[in-house]
């Protein structure tokens, strides 16, 4: 086949689901405002989503906070090293690595869950049935997701928010040998409340991505048990890229002097 | 014009990539009484409930649900029209994260907010018309077999005592004296409820049973309807063919031949 007509053709694909998404997105957040509300759906989707994923990144910010702290004082100066490792690590989880860590480890977990759970209803045609019993499939299923994604990665980044900053004092403290009153000292010296918010305001987009990409995945998924996995898989590998690269415009518009 | 019909297709087309499935396809059904749709695998009848349902989207073609056009209504309108349905799936299509009860009384709960005790009498009341004793209420769908999730199915469709009620093939997978007592409970739904059934079948038993009237479907049209009494003598070859299940005629199954 012709090169050209090949390349084409990607686009056009490309272009297609980028317009269904939109479609999908529309559809979705329309719905989030218009009454019934299921909120016995939400709760359960908060414990889902925000609960259960709790000990992964609760780990994950702990030990990247450790090794945050070991990369610094390794490649920094070692004149001033307390204040700059104390500092760094601070600004480092709650700007960037907390709700970037916790939102690609939540992505891994519950847009995947919810691909497949949602791609299963879908092929077995339990979204259709709910159409047929006056119940919206948006409402019922994708708002309560989106919801509960949106309140609760917040919630999930500032826990791994404090528990990456005390990762970087356990490490210094006890394997370099800071002195813990002067770190905590650096640490609440130099973080801002900014600093923290932005990196909630990241969280929040991200729940909102992560849960978005899971319904979508799933809703559009046709075919069988094949279907089901490949929804998965896209969801995970599309939320994760759409975190970071929005990261990557939330950082330049949040940041910008 | 005395009588506008309940469920009226005017020339409705679907189809999926080039496959047409619906091919201009018209077909009308009166109020209050219970039409049967005969017809191959694969002829397109499930798509063509799935199109009065708005699930799917016709490219052509008008549908009328008591003389109102669906395919033009706001999905507020569609969502109040659809109040007036239910459906059984050919897959029963059970919520399989709900116990049966859940199922059965998802419409009352969910679709009429009902409070959620009265909507479990209800439900177990529908579902010993169908056969299933209470225990089974607390069952979930991959615990049952496959002819009890279409009883079940069955019960969730009638549950809200729906206007219009649509069975895709309601007795495939059920023995024969269960499917007679399905039949007689369908026959019972329409005339005690007033309400317009639209069934799909290839159980000609069946259809005698609840039927009305028959139409046949072949290659997404309708080639035949009729009064039950006149489909023994339709004069059409392909009817014919089908209700006595004969493997030669003008219908040509795709079979490879060895
Ligand atoms: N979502 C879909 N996407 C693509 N093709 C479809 C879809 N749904 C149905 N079809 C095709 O439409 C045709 C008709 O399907 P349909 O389910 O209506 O058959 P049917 O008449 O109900 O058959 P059966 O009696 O076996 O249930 C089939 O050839 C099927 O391949
Ligand atoms: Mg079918």
């Amino acid at each position: 086949m012709n090169f050209f007509a090949i390349i084409g053709r990607v686009i056009l694909a490309l272009l297609g689901e980028i317009g269904r998404l939109a479609l999908f997105t529309w559809s979705s957040v329309s719905h989030i405002f218009r009454p019934p509300f299921f909120w016995r759906l939400l709760g359960q989707q908060m414990m889902r989503i925000g609960y259960f994923s709790l000990p992964v990144v609760a780990l994950t910010a702990f030990f990247t906070g450790g090794a945050l702290a070991l990369q610094i004082y390794y490649g920094g100066s070692t004149i001033n090293s307390e204040s700059i490792v104390a500092t760094i690590v601070a600004l480092g989880i709650t700007r960037e690595l907390g709700p970037v860590m916790a939102g690609l480890m939540v992505a891994g977990r519950v847009s995947a869950a919810i691909a497949a759970e949602l791609g299963t209803m879908k092929v077995t045609e339990q979204i259709d049935a709910l159409t047929t019993l006056s119940t919206n499939p948006y409402k019922y299923l994708v708002v309560p997701r989106l919801v509960a994604a949106v309140i609760t990665l917040p919630l999930l980044v500032f826990i791994a928010d404090v528990i990456g900053v005390m990762g970087g004092f356990i490490v210094s403290t006890a394997s370099l040998h800071f002195n813990p009153g002067v770190y905590v000292q650096n640490t609440i010296n130099f973080l801002k409340a900014d600093d923290v918010t932005s990196g909630l305001i990241k969280a929040g987009v991200f729940g909102f991505i992560i849960a978005l990409m899971g319904c979508f995945q799933g809703f559009n998924s046709k075919g069988g048990a094949q279907g089901v996995g490949r929804a998965t898989t896209n969801a995970v590998v599309t939320a994760s890229i759409l975190i970071l690269a929005s990261n990557y415009v939330m950082t330049s518009l949040l940041f910008a002097k | 014009m005395t009588d506008t019909p309940k469920i009226e297709l005017k020339n409705v087309t679907k189809r999926f990539g080039s496959k047409v499935v619906l091919d201009d396809l018209s077909l009308v059904v009166p109020k209050g009484k219970s039409l049967v749709v005969i017809g191959g695998s694969g002829t397109g009848k499930s798509v063509m409930l799935k199109c009065v349902l708005g699930i799917l989207r016709p490219e052509k073609g008008e549908i009328f649900v008591d003389g109102q056009n669906v395919l033009k209504m706001s999905t507020t309108e569609r969502e109040q029209s659809l109040r007036k349905f239910g459906m059984l799936f050919q897959s029963a299509a059970l919520f399989d994260s709900l116990p049966v009860w859940q199922n059965v009384a998802f419409g009352l709960i969910q679709g009429r907010k009902m409070r959620r005790k009265e909507a479990k009498e209800i439900a177990i009341a529908k579902l010993a018309k169908v056969g299933l004793g209470a225990e089974v209420s607390e069952l979930y769908p991959a615990e049952l077999s496959g002819g009890m999730q279409k009883r079940v199915g069955l019960a969730r469709a009638i549950a809200t005592d729906p206007e219009i009620i649509f069975f895709d093939e309601p007795t495939t997978g059920l023995d024969p004296i269960m499917a007679d007592v399905i039949n007689d409970l369908i026959v019972d739904s329409v005339k005690d409820l007033g309400a317009t059934a639209l069934s799909i079948t290839h159980d000609m038993a069946s259809a005698r049973k609840i039927a009305d009237e028959i139409a046949m479907i072949h290659k997404g049209r309708i080639i035949w309807a009729g009064p039950r009494s006149e489909i023994d003598s339709s004069g059409n070859d392909y009817v014919d063919q089908f209700i006595h299940g004969r493997a030669t005629g003008p219908i040509k199954m795709d079979v490879l031949k060895p």
